[in-house]
């Protein structure tokens, strides 16, 4: 039997991402999820500052810009007003691990009952590609010219697993957008996130690691090789915390 | 009937009654009651009550829900007033509203817990990036803070604007005997809001934004400015107090008049539209404005004087009273006024 695959509506109008860019990826894998859920008009996504802004553009559906880092209040705030509809927030790694880690953590220790999606793709992309705490050892970016050194500047950081040692916490994953066996787990990741929201569970946590070539200087063919031999292995993907079934 | 209220909880129960449906924050002396009443007093009604993890958190909280139409709210002082600057910008942005609380204490950085009016210029210029004001109302007794309170959501839904209610620590602390409203609820889609569906929400952080962020700013000053003049008409010398200092500059516009001395009182209620619009009833006379206020280096003075050049004829002089950490006392300020008179105490413009 033929499958037809019809573009979701949600991501009908052409993206903004660089080429070779894994953000489409991700964006595509919700907009699936929350068709096949009926929520393409009962859905606020609030989009973190950084690559996430090309979305205001391009994603096809209700959305709030929110400031760097505020992304987890705002969603937070979002469902208060509308406890109905399906509040998601899309950040970048800067956004909810750095300058955001107070926001995403409290909203994740309190169990917010939000759907957190976060692109990592170790650095600062949006400014030109600086340093972020997903950085990896080593790894140059324009402010750590060297390579990172971690000596001075700390391991990367892996919210995800912090996020899934809370209690009330309902489901953290970590995915990848490198290979398309991949891509089909993480499916199944951004699906078990909305439905942990709609089903009422609590907070849900799902980061996607996910390559840049333009700011790693990289095509997108070396982009996955790196990421395959130096991030996967550090960020263990798979899902954190499961969901109480 | 009149009851005894604490302007911290007057201000919650006002808030309630205007029909707020959210509340976020953080404590911080001297609002912390604001949150402490709202916390038990939101889920009796089914509302809800957030305890934030920072200001900054709780302001987005707020810009989430009022983007979704929800009559929402947040208060803090000092330090944790200024972390939601950021925040207010965003609100500003989006041509969101939203309802403020600043319980005012003294000073920078972390300040004391002194009543003061030193946050005024901040609040009543924006206090973020960016070109946006504020509507900020300065009540001076518990009962005008219940009632402007009680205005604030429709006025913020209105002109799709954040509304600051600047209080003072004192005025949050003390009780006075006040009267609330019954409770009230708008229950009409405001039209632009988030809802799911896409509809236009209309920011003004687009191109259109210089003239549109004009349009709105003008329409709020034209319309929006709130004063009470006291013996102004035949005055001399006219006090330009708000807040807490206001009641005692009227007090001495009582007794320099037992003196002799034509003293008046203007006294916004808003401070941002500044109430231009109260100078129009200064005598071409008068022979001096007087900024009485409680800040160390003069706050409130430079929207005297710019109202003063505006409306008064000739090179007026506007002086001023700064008294720091406390409420000026009706007797320093009759003192002030007398050094005026023996030429010791100089204009400020
Ligand atoms: C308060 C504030 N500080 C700094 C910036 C500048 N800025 C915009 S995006 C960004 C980094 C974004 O990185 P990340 O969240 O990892 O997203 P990416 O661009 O990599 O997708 C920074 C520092 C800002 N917009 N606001
Ligand atoms: S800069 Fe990097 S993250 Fe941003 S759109 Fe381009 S490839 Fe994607």
């Amino acid at each position: 039997m033929a499958v037809v695959k019809t573009t979701p509506t949600m991501v009908s109008i052409p993206n903004h991402f660089c080429p070779g860019c894994g953000h489409g990826i991700l964006n595509r894998l919700i907009a699936e999820v929350i068709q096949e859920k009926g929520y393409e008009k009962k859905t606020i996504l609030t989009l973190g500052v950084g690559c996430s802004c090309n979305m205001n553009g391009s994603w096809n559906g209700d959305k709030i810009q929110t400031a760097h880092g505020r992304a987890a209040s705002t969603a937070t705030g979002v469902k208060v007003a509308r406890p109905d509809l399906l509040s998601i927030a899309y950040q970048g790694d800067g956004d909810a691990y750095v300058i955001g880690l107070a926001e995403t953590l409290n909203a994740a220790y309190r169990s917010e009952p939000i759907t957190v999606f976060v692109i990592n793709n170790n650095n600062f992309a949006m400014t030109g590609g600086q340093m972020s705490w997903t950085t990896m050892p080593g790894q140059v970016t324009t402010t750590s010219a060297h390579g990172r050194d971690t000596s001075l500047t700390g391991m990367p950081i892996r919210v995800p697993e912090i996020a899934a040692t809370f209690p009330d916490v309902a489901y953290v994953a970590r995915g990848s957008v490198h290979s398309a066996k991949e891509i089909n787990r993480l499916k199944g990741y951004v699906r078990n996130a909305i439905e942990a929201q709609l089903n009422g569970e609590g907070y849900a946590l799902v980061e996607v690691l996910c390559q840049c070539p333009t700011n790693w200087g990289m095509s997108v063919e070396k982009s996955i090789q790196w990421m395959e031999k130096e991030v996967v292995p550090y960020y263990e993907l798979g899902e954190l915390k499961g969901r109480r079934k | 009937m009149k009851k005894m209220w604490k302007g911290n909880h007057a201000i919650a129960e006002a808030a309630m009654r205007a029909g707020c449906e959210f509340y976020a924050g953080y404590p911080i002396t001297p609002q912390t009651e604001v949150g402490e009443y709202l916390s038990s007093r939101m889920p009796e009604l089914g509302r809800r009550f957030l305890q934030a993890e920072n200001e900054m958190s709780a302001i987005y909280m707020i810009f989430g829900a009022y983007a979704c139409g929800m009559r929402s709210m947040t208060s803090s002082s000092g330090p944790g007033f200024s972390l939601k600057q950021e925040g207010i910008a965003y609100l500003c942005a989006n041509n969101f509203p939203s309802v403020l609380v600043n319980v005012q204490r003294w000073g920078p950085g972390l300040g004391t817990l002194d009543s003061s009016q030193t946050d005024y210029l901040r609040d009543t210029r924006g206090g973020g990036n960016g070109d946006y004001r504020v509507i900020v109302y300065a009540p001076n007794s518990i009962q005008e803070t219940v009632d402007l309170m009680y205005n604030a959501f429709d006025v913020a839904e209105k002109y799709r604007n954040p509304v600051e209610i600047l209080s003072e620590a004192a005025l949050g602390q003390m009780m006075e005997p006040v009267e609330f409203p019954p409770f009230k609820e708008r229950k009409e889609d405001l039209g632009w809001t988030f809802d799911g569906t896409d509809r236009p929400h209309g920011r003004i952080d687009n191109p259109g934004k210089p003239g549109a962020l004009r349009a709105k700013v003008e329409a709020i000053m034209a319309n929006e400015q709130r004063w009470e003049n006291y013996m102004v008409e035949d005055a001399d010398y006219v006090f330009v107090a708000f807040g807490l200092p206001s009641r005692t500059s009227r007090n001495a516009v009582d007794l320099l008049r037992e003196q002799g001395i034509k003293a008046g009182l203007i006294r916004p209620i808003t401070v941002w539209p500044f109430p231009f619009d109260a100078f129009k009833e200064i005598p071409g006379t008068v022979k001096g404005i007087i900024s009485v206020e409680s800040t160390d280096a003069g706050q409130l003075v430079e929207d005297v004087a710019l109202a003063t050049k505006r409306m008064c004829r000739g090179n007026v002089p506007v002086y001023g009273l700064f008294s720091g950490q406390k409420i000026p006392k009706t007797k320093e300020i009759v003192t002030y006024v007398n050094g005026i008179l023996s030429g010791e105490n100089k204009e400020v413009f």
